[in-house]
């Protein structure tokens, strides 16, 4: 018997959804429907940027209604650099990864302070403050933002849909790998109990302030990559990937998915982002089908999408 | 910079301080009370605008559309209250954001099919339609004026209710300890769906009020509803008197700083770095002031719950 903090990854499972993800592009490309490749990143970039929140949502606790703008900052810092000359992928994306850390570490030091609603509400201000510094930089085309050149270099040729794609594709996965070795070392146990009763936690000696700090921000740096990718998907940086409902976005990606599941920011960014593509096919009015969808979700499975393999392993199990 | 600019800008912010504080008192009642983060309390102030706005076309009257969109509204909100949120009670709040979230996308997409696309106008009452001179040579709306009149109205009502009446101690006492109040034989669940619809209400008299100056349009709701909670939070969730001081502080300091930064910051540094500085400065004032608040009073200013 696992421990409920376990979190299992299923090395068939994992590999055979690789293979898959790996196959898809020349699937697509066969049926000419190279379209495809370019949603399948976009919803792969989501999905890790959903992980980054479920991190610090999910398993952390710490419900962040301003995840966004670790997602836009880490997207203005590839734009910025590049705007200066600087287009190496290998310099440009680990900034953004530091800048947006950086960025969820100050936050984080005030924020973590408050408790329940009010630390949603202050993680929401910080994130509307930068929403708002973004909006003024005239200098880095303030409302309209900012587009891209080109793609950033990374010493082989990612100007294809279908390289991008590849690198999207190993990103994630090692992102989703670290956040399963993360939740399952001991500092994700403690984070974890964190989560479970702070009080308890800090009376066992543990600094939980420290412990919850270093979460938001490894939260954040993640989100920091996403955005990277991002603006080299869109080939364009705006506020909008700051505003507000972004950041609702994709809090609902993860409590569809599943909070506090491996998979629940994959599985929940892709429902939706999949939702959006197949239900704005049929309808203008896909926004009212995807509202009665998800209000159905709600009322009929609590625990979100992902719950669904955990009750079926359960049942398997009895 | 002369004086009637400051009193102007002050009036337009006491008047959108109380216009927020219409939807911030039916917002703090619902989450103090029941406990629920209504996302979808924006989309009852954009119904109540549209509901005005049809309303006013039909009966060629202002007064009897915003009356109408009470109405509408406030059985909207028992439909609501009865088919969703009262589902949603003892769920955590992770759920209720996902619910009414999905309330939110199911709105716009309903007004913009019954109502298009395109923005809706609604016309300020034609008695109000000329500006009065307040002091000499300081002329001023007189529809903003009585939006003024008619904000403190109900802000001395609803002080009144709260505070003087039987009903206004059942809904103080549900604040401050909701299970208390059940156990002494408060029937909880019709206050709760009353509570609601009377929000409801209070978000269309703010939407229609609102409506002959700002667009009745699809998404209204959203801007103003962060603003909402930012000031439910400034004044302590669950509290009438924290949402009365929240919704001024933030109407008129989001107001005076939109409008006189920008002048401000032209004076002391060169135009360029003023017209960057400025706006965004202002923006952010608000949230600062809520970061600054929350900072030294993590329960707002006016904590409901002991």
């Amino acid at each position: 018997m696992q421990s409920t903090l376990h979190h299992r990854l299923s090395p068939v499972g994992a590999l055979v959804l690789l293979a898959i993800l790996m196959a898809f592009p020349f699937g697509a490309s066969a049926m000419e429907q190279e379209f495809y490749i370019g949603l399948a990143s976009r919803l792969m970039i989501f999905a890790l940027a959903a992980t980054s929140l479920n991190l610090v949502l999910g398993f952390g606790g710490m419900i962040s209604l301003g995840h966004a703008a670790y997602f836009g900052t880490g997207a203005y810092t590839v734009a910025i650099l590049m705007e200066h000359g600087i287009n190496s992928a290998w310099v440009a994306w680990p900034a953004a990864i530091a800048v947006s850390a950086l960025l969820a570490a100050l936050i984080g030091l005030i924020s973590l302070r408050t408790r329940g609603v009010y630390f949603i509400m202050i993680t929401l201000a910080f994130a509307q403050m930068v929403y708002y510094l973004f909006v003024s930089l005239r200098a880095y085309g303030g409302d309209d933002g900012l587009s891209l050149p080109a793609r950033s270099v990374t010493g082989f040729d990612m100007s294809s849909d279908t390289a991008f794609y590849y690198v999207v594709l190993t990103l994630l996965a090692f992102t989703v790998f670290f956040v399963h070795r993360l939740v399952n070392s001991r500092f994700g146990r403690v984070v974890q109990a964190i989560r479970e009763n702070e009080t308890r936690t800090e009376a066992i000696g543990y600094p939980v302030f420290r412990y919850k700090l270093t979460c938001f921000l490894i939260g954040g740096g993640m989100a920091g990559l996403a955005g990277a990718l991002i603006a080299n998907q869109n080939m364009l940086v705006s506020p909008n990937l700051l505003h507000w409902t972004q950041s609702g976005m994709l809090m609902v990606m993860v409590i569809l998915g599943g909070v506090g599941y491996l998979f629940g920011g994959v599985i929940g960014a892709v429902a939706i982002l999949l939702l959006e593509e197949v239900l704005s096919g049929y309808t203008v009015h896909w926004q009212l089908a995807l509202g009665v969808l998800l209000l159905a979700v709600v009322m009929l499975l609590p625990d979100g999408l992902a719950s669904l393999l955990r009750h079926r392993a359960a049942r398997e199990q009895s | 910079m002369d004086v009637t600019l400051v009193v102007e800008h002050f009036l337009n912010g006491l008047q959108f301080g109380l216009m927020l504080f219409l939807l911030a008192a039916g917002l703090t009642l619902v989450f103090g009370i029941m406990d629920v983060i209504n996302l979808a309390h924006g989309s009852l102030y954009m119904a109540g605008a549209y509901f005005a706005a049809t309303f006013t076309a039909m009966t060629d009257s202002f007064w009897l559309g915003t009356l109408g969109a009470l109405i509408a509204t406030a059985v909207l909100g028992i439909v609501l209250e009865l088919s969703v949120i009262r589902r949603l009670y003892g769920r955590d709040h992770l759920s209720q954001v996902l619910a009414t979230f999905a309330l939110i996308l199911i709105f716009n997409e309903g007004a913009r099919m019954l109502w298009g696309a395109q923005p809706l106008t609604l016309n300020a009452p034609p008695a109000l339609a000329q500006p009065v001179e307040l002091l000499p040579e300081f002329f001023y709306s007189s529809y903003r004026l009585f939006i003024i009149g008619a904000g403190l109205a109900v802000a001395i009502l609803l002080y009144f209710v709260v505070v003087k009446t039987r009903v206004g101690m059942l809904v103080r006492a549900g604040a401050s300890n909701r299970e208390m109040a059940t156990a002494m034989g408060v029937n909880i669940k019709l206050v709760f769906t009353c509570l609601f619809a009377f929000g409801a209400a209070l978000c269309a008299l703010a939407g229609s009020l609102l409506g002959p100056i700002l667009a009745v349009q699809v998404g209204m709701g959203e801007s103003i509803l962060i603003l909402a909670f930012v000031v439910i939070v400034i004044g302590g969730i669950g509290s009438i008197r924290g949402a009365l001081v929240g919704a001024l502080l933030v109407g008129i300091v989001d107001t005076l700083s939109r409008s006189l930064l920008p002048l401000v910051f032209k004076i002391l540094m060169p135009a360029d770095v003023a017209a960057n500085l400025g706006p965004a400065l202002a923006a952010m004032l608000v949230y600062v002031l809520m970061i600054a608040v929350l900072f030294f009073k993590p329960q707002g200013l006016f904590p409901a719950r002991g």
